[in-house]
């Protein structure tokens, strides 16, 4: 059982009506048995964060193209995408670059 | 071919290529940060340079601007735009390494009207750009979309070229510049004193008016887009601005020109989607940030803290169906998920195209060969008989027919009229003639309509089409129409006494 995982700061660009206008969310996950990815950070947001239209945000277990993902300020397809796993205090962005959010 | 073979190359190698902390490909020391293309990894420091690099490139290549020029950016608060706006602004600071030499001006352009947002959104929106306006220093100019109903006409008229110093070389111009008035941009002018929109409630509802009578999102986006462009190139005129500079990146454009081709402005492509436009004649409006795909533009500006302010706009928080702009841009972006050179593909196609530009004479003259709507050369008055536009046209009188009569009287009358046309060589105008001498016009579609229809593009003629009533566009659209329509009656009176070469 891994302790609590606490997040630096978790914030979307762009996409923010479906979070209900909030940009910045301060996010501790809470502890499970295996290591937090980028999966499960995804389906967690999806429960907890997204207020509406999922779809304009997940796609399958991804996230919609279109939308880029930052983890530590580095482009995530240099971390492995959906399996890297989350460390303590990690900054995780999300901008979407669609027109209209 | 061979092109798609090197892109697909490119794909089969990324697998390999991707693994963790992996090297900058420019200076081989610092980490990568951010994958552009396929296989190339840049750090934040090359990236920068690279992104700098591209802009000033972009704008020195094509020799466009001219030094001393006065610039109007159509700033959207949108990332793109506000990258562009960045970017003048580094480029025109002292230490700039390849200084930009023109003298730039903002134009921001409030839609929140047609969103049916209230007065306090918008003027918060407003608040928030216009801090960021004065930040910048250069004068900025802030418009409600309410404005259209006070364009003067003649903003549909394509105005020739300003003859100020028609043979100077760009070289010579810079020399010049050099020369002589090397410290005029210096001099900090003066902001606009700006305290708030000032929007006349009468016209946010005309405005709320013509966009409640579209039926459709696609038609909504296609009508706003035009209106937008025709107040700011008003607004470049009015101000003293001779270039206008829109925000587009690769990927929008990449979107634009695949929804272009579907909502019928194939014939339009290449000045809708290139590097500089010359429709208003003495208006060019130029797209720099055509070189950087949008992941390159939100990369930039998250780094390096460029502000931009989210704006709601008609297609926010809708599906991917809504519509075929959305649909597009849906397509383009889960292709590039998995294909990474599809935006560039798409791209250095647009590049390629070209319209060929008819004598500088006679674009100037002929005003009523353009549409006006988008002011494009008009596509609708082909001769041909047999291209699919008269098809369309034909089959549309056929079927108009039939839902207005009786089953039983339709046949016999149907039959002499359409044979009409085809044995009058006159080909669309000869249709249309048919059409309403039939008695099709009869129907409660206003003869305003009908009439409106001619001096449009058929792309445009679909975006009118959707429209309960054209009635309700803003008044200089209309007056404008029946200007050109008097104009072409009198062509037709006098035709007989013109001279061949001038018709």
């Amino acid at each position: 059982m891994e302790s609590p995982l606490p997040l630096q700061s978790l914030r979307v660009g762009g996409a923010e009506l479906l979070f209900d206008g909030v940009k910045e969310h301060q996010v501790t996950l809470p502890s499970q048995s295996e290591p937090w990815d980028m999966k499960q950070l995804l389906v967690w947001i999806q429960r907890n964060l997204l207020k509406e239209r999922p779809e304009l945000f997940v796609q399958g277990d991804s996230v919609r193209p279109g939308i880029l993902v930052l983890i530590n300020d580095a482009d995530w397809e240099l971390m492995g995408e959906l399996e890297y796993q989350l460390q303590d205090q990690d900054n995780v962005v999300f901008i979407s670059t669609l027109h209209g959010g | 071919m061979c092109q798609v073979d090197e892109d697909y190359n490119g794909q089969l190698d990324r697998d390999e290529v991707l693994s963790f902390s992996k090297k900058c490909v420019k200076c081989k020391e610092a980490t990568a940060v951010l994958v552009i293309r396929a296989g190339d990894m840049f750090c934040s420091g090359c990236f920068k340079e690279y992104f700098v690099h591209k802009f000033r490139a972009m704008l020195g290549k094509n020799r466009i601007i001219f030094p001393g020029e006065r610039v109007l950016l159509a700033v959207s608060g949108g990332p793109s735009s506000c990258s562009m706006l960045n970017q003048v602004q580094e480029g025109l600071s002292q230490n700039a390494h390849k200084k930009l030499r023109f003298i730039p001006g903002i134009v921001y352009i409030d839609e929140g009207g047609a969103l049916g947002l209230s007065v306090e959104e918008r003027q918060r929106t407003v608040d928030e750009l216009q801090s960021m306006f004065k930040a910048t220093g250069f004068p900025y100019h802030i418009l409600p979309l309410e404005e259209v109903f006070d364009l003067p006409s003649s903003v549909l008229e394509e105005s020739s070229p300003s003859s100020e110093q028609p043979d100077i070389t760009y070289k010579a111009a810079v020399d010049h510049f050099i020369q002589t008035n090397r410290n005029c941009y210096l001099s900090p002018e003066k902001q606009a004193d700006l305290t708030g929109l000032n929007i006349q409630e009468s016209h946010t509802h005309s405005l709320q008016q013509i966009f409640g009578s579209i039926k459709t999102l696609t038609a909504k986006e296609d009508l706003l887009q035009t209106l937008r462009q025709h107040l700011l190139v008003h607004t470049a005129r009015s101000k003293g601005y001779s270039k206008l500079m829109l925000g587009d990146n690769c990927t929008r454009l990449a979107v634009k020109l695949l929804a272009s081709i579907s909502l019928g402005r194939g014939a339009q492509l290449a000045i809708d989607t290139g590097f500089s436009d010359l429709r208003y004649g003495d208006i060019i409006t130029v797209r720099p940030m055509r070189d950087y795909s949008a992941k390159e533009v939100s990369f930039y500006n998250h780094m390096y803290n460029v502000p931009s302010v989210f704006i709601p706009t008609l297609d926010t928080k809708t599906t991917d169906k809504a519509s075929v702009l959305r649909l597009t841009e849906s397509f383009v972006t889960k292709l590039q998920a998995h294909f990474p050179s599809t935006v560039s593909t798409i791209y250095r196609t647009s590049e390629k195209l070209q319209t060929i530009q008819p004598s500088p004479s006679s674009s100037t003259a002929h005003n009523w060969d353009k549409c006006l709507l988008c002011m494009c050369a008009l596509d609708t008055n082909v001769v041909e008989k047999a291209s699919a536009f008269q098809a369309t046209l034909i089959s549309e009188l056929l079927s108009q027919r039939r839902a207005s009569r009786p089953v039983d009287t339709a046949s016999p009358t149907l039959r002499p009229e359409f044979q009409g046309p085809e044995s009058t060589a006159a080909g669309g105008v000869g249709c249309e003639r048919a059409a309403c001498g039939g008695g099709c016009c009869s129907s409660v579609k206003a003869p305003e309509s009908t009439e409106l229809k001619s001096l449009l593009c058929y792309s445009c003629q679909l975006t009118i089409k959707d429209m309960s009533s054209a009635d309700l566009l803003p008044q200089y659209i209309l007056s404008e129409a029946q200007r050109r329509k008097r104009r072409s009656q009198m062509r037709e009176e006098i035709r007989e006494f013109l001279l061949d070469e001038d018709y």
